[in-house]
């Protein structure tokens, strides 16, 4: 019985994992990313590249509204980096003792400031297209990490002779329906790295989504330290259950 | 509770002549006698009243957080994640807790189907478990809207729709629900209030549940009634013993989700905030309602309009007939089942069906996280109509055919043979 058991409970979690993988199927390419396992944490440096990337390209369409300028410590940035980063953008505070709304500087507890002042705003510049919020989007999609890295490099010149573009629209091999509104964001050399990688298409795209998946989840390398701690301590509690069951049911035949 | 425990210590003593408190933990959670042969299919009662612990605790905590209002919900979530001390621990225990609940209760459920733990004299505690059921399924759901992402709206628009089947009155009751004309605010907002009275509901009923099995005492493996204080152990330190190595197993498997998986459970849409102007391109709900999913979805249109004539019932109607009656069909498994013994070690046959029917409850499970087209449509309706012929016509017609093993004399009986 507790053979059969097993096989019907491996059935099932197969058939959830399963299950959760149906929809149209687009084969994602599959990346060895650096923080998948469990014991693995970001790179920092690939955080930091990933940030100019989205600095100097994401950041003109994509608001990231989730995470504040503080957070960026996580990166490796000292508070007067950070002060800096966040000096560079605007935002709008108030009212002041006149009870005017003015501009000021970002400080380092803003959160980051969007491209655009509101949805309407940014559908007028993007040819009617809504460029989402990407705090979250690696958890926002099945296979969130995989996913935003095929679109960064899903870009094809020409569409296949069978697929008829809409106006304004791009060729994207793993898009859903294959027609996205964003151009291609990132090619060889788009930015210039400050720690002399070179910018192959290919690392922007890994960088870019690294720094990503750590602004869906910045918690992460915290979560794996104190859960390798908590596991192993439920494994020693374990044993010692176990020995104290054992001790105690000795004389009892059951 | 006749006889009054002595305690050394003067408060406890001096509590307990006034309010026998302690005589009464003395008598149902140490000397308590259970049957010794219990294995460890026992421990899930116990699990599942720790994992509800858990889920108030977490909850109360990350309702000191979380703000109820369709514009702010998501982001409050998210600020409970990213700016609370610990909170992603705290959210991540509770949203994995849920399934973990799920899960402890439907083993809870199937074994008490296999060794027939519902018959009497326990029917009362039967049902009072079918009710704690039904309750979890109301809290779950919800739980699951206030994060306010996409599958929280649409699965809310759903399941609140499904109300709207009812003759007559059915729109009414859908606008009065939602508090509007559509899933909103004030939606979200009732919503909240209820995900937080219903545990304390359910936390009374889980009471009574542990009352009843003290009134009878536990069922066992033989099903075999308890005889003599030969057949039993007192519960302290014997299943004290015995529910703290499933308890640590338990949570050694919660954890590893929680702290390495911890959205293994969920759907990805739900971390778009909701958006009423865009349907997913598929709703599901979470997995532990897949089941009943599949059966509302198995009705086909007009079936029983066809069939019986009876013009007020329409497909929707009868899907959501179908999915109550899933569970409430439970209620009357007491009856149903005609064998007067209890235990599937003893029930040659009925063990088969025991397991063709888990099968074919998670079959269902998986028809319902699929479309509903093709194949998967005749498929979820022969399971959907299996599911109910197991309770309507294989319980009652088993009990009348099958012959059973001989049963041993007594619990201690089998174990004494093994031992000589």
């Amino acid at each position: 019985m507790r053979m059969k058991v097993l096989v019907i409970a491996a059935a099932f979690l197969a058939g959830i994992s399963s299950a959760q993988a149906s929809g149209e199927k687009i084969e994602l390419p599959q990346i060895d990313w650096s923080w998948k396992g469990p014991f693995s944490g970001f790179d920092k440096a690939q955080l930091q590249r990933g940030l100019q990337v989205y600095t100097e390209v994401c950041a003109t369409c994509h608001s990231l509204g989730l995470v504040a300028y503080r957070d960026l410590a996580d990166l490796g940035y000292g508070e007067e980096e950070i002060k800096a980063y966040a000096g560079n953008y605007e935002v709008q505070d108030g009212p002041d003792d006149e009870g005017e709304m003015y501009t000021r500087p970002a400080i380092p507890s803003d959160r980051f400031v969007a491209p655009f002042p509101n949805e309407n705003a940014a559908r007028a510049s993007n040819n009617g297209a809504y460029p989402p919020d990407l705090s979250l989007m690696v958890k926002a999609r099945k296979d969130g990490t995989n996913y935003l890295y095929a679109m960064m490099i899903g870009y094809a010149d020409e569409a296949p002779e069978d697929i008829q573009l809409m106006e304004g629209m791009n060729y994207h091999k793993y898009f859903a329906g294959h027609q996205i509104a964003m151009p291609q964001p990132l090619s060889d050399g788009v930015v210039e790295y400050t720690d002399g990688t070179e910018a192959t298409l290919d690392q922007q795209a890994k960088d870019v989504t690294a720094f990503l998946a750590w602004a869906a989840e910045p918690e992460l390398e915290e979560r794996k330290s104190l859960g390798i701690k908590v596991l192993l301590f439920l494994f020693v509690l374990f044993v010692m259950a176990v020995a104290v069951k054992k001790a105690v049911w000795r004389d009892i035949k059951h | 509770m006749a006889t009054k425990t002595e305690f050394n210590n003067p408060v406890v003593r001096w509590v307990d002549e006034r309010l026998p408190v302690f005589t009464y933990l003395d008598h149902e959670y140490n000397q308590f006698p259970m049957p010794k042969n219990l294995n460890y299919w026992w421990n899930f009662g116990a699990l599942a009243s720790v994992v509800l612990v858990l889920m108030i605790v977490t909850g109360i905590m990350l309702a000191m957080q979380y703000t109820a209002h369709v514009s702010m919900a998501f982001e409050s979530v998210e600020r409970i994640m990213r700016d609370v001390n610990y909170g992603w621990l705290l959210r991540y225990i509770h949203m994995n807790g849920a399934s973990m609940f799920f899960i402890v209760v439907y083993i809870h459920v199937f074994r008490g189907l296999y060794f027939g733990s519902y018959k009497a004299p326990r029917e009362l505690l039967w049902m009072l478990g079918v009710v704690i059921i039904l309750l979890m399924m109301a809290t779950a759901f919800l739980g699951y809207v206030l994060p306010w992402g996409q599958m929280s709206f649409w699965g809310a628009t759903v399941i609140t729709n499904l109300f709207s089947a009812i003759p007559f009155v059915g729109d009414w009751i859908v606008t009065w629900l939602w508090g509007g004309f559509s899933v909103d605010n004030p939606t979200l907002n009732r919503f909240f209030a209820l995900h937080y009275l219903m545990p304390f509901i359910l936390f009374a009923v889980v009471g009574l549940h542990v009352v009843a099995v003290h009134i009878t005492g536990s069922n066992n493996p033989t099903g075999v009634d308890v005889q003599s204080p030969r057949d039993t152990v007192s519960f302290h330190p014997y299943f004290t013993a015995k529910d703290s190595v499933g308890l640590v197993l338990f949570l050694f498997v919660f954890a590893a989700f929680v702290f390495f998986a911890p959205n293994y459970f969920g759907e990805p849409d739900n971390y778009i905030k909701a958006n009423p102007l865009q349907t997913p391109p598929h709703i599901v709900p979470e997995w532990y309602f897949l089941p009943f999913y599949a059966i509302l979805r198995a009705v086909p249109d007009n079936f029983i309009g066809a069939w019986m004539g009876f013009t007020l019932i329409n497909a929707k109607l009868a899907g959501v007939i179908a999915m109550f009656g899933a569970t409430i069909v439970l209620f009357f498994l007491p009856w149903l089942d005609t064998s007067k013994v209890r235990s599937a070690r003893y029930r040659p046959v009925y063990k088969w069906f025991f397991w063709v029917f888990l099968a074919d409850c998670l079959l269902l499970g998986y028809i319902g996280s699929q479309p509903a087209e093709g194949a998967f449509i005749w498929i979820g309706r022969a399971a959907t109509a299996y599911y109910f012929a197991h309770f309507l016509i294989v319980f009652p017609v088993l009990g009348w055919f099958e012959t059973p093993k001989p049963l041993p004399t007594s619990i201690s009986e089998p174990v004494l043979k093994e031992n000589s």
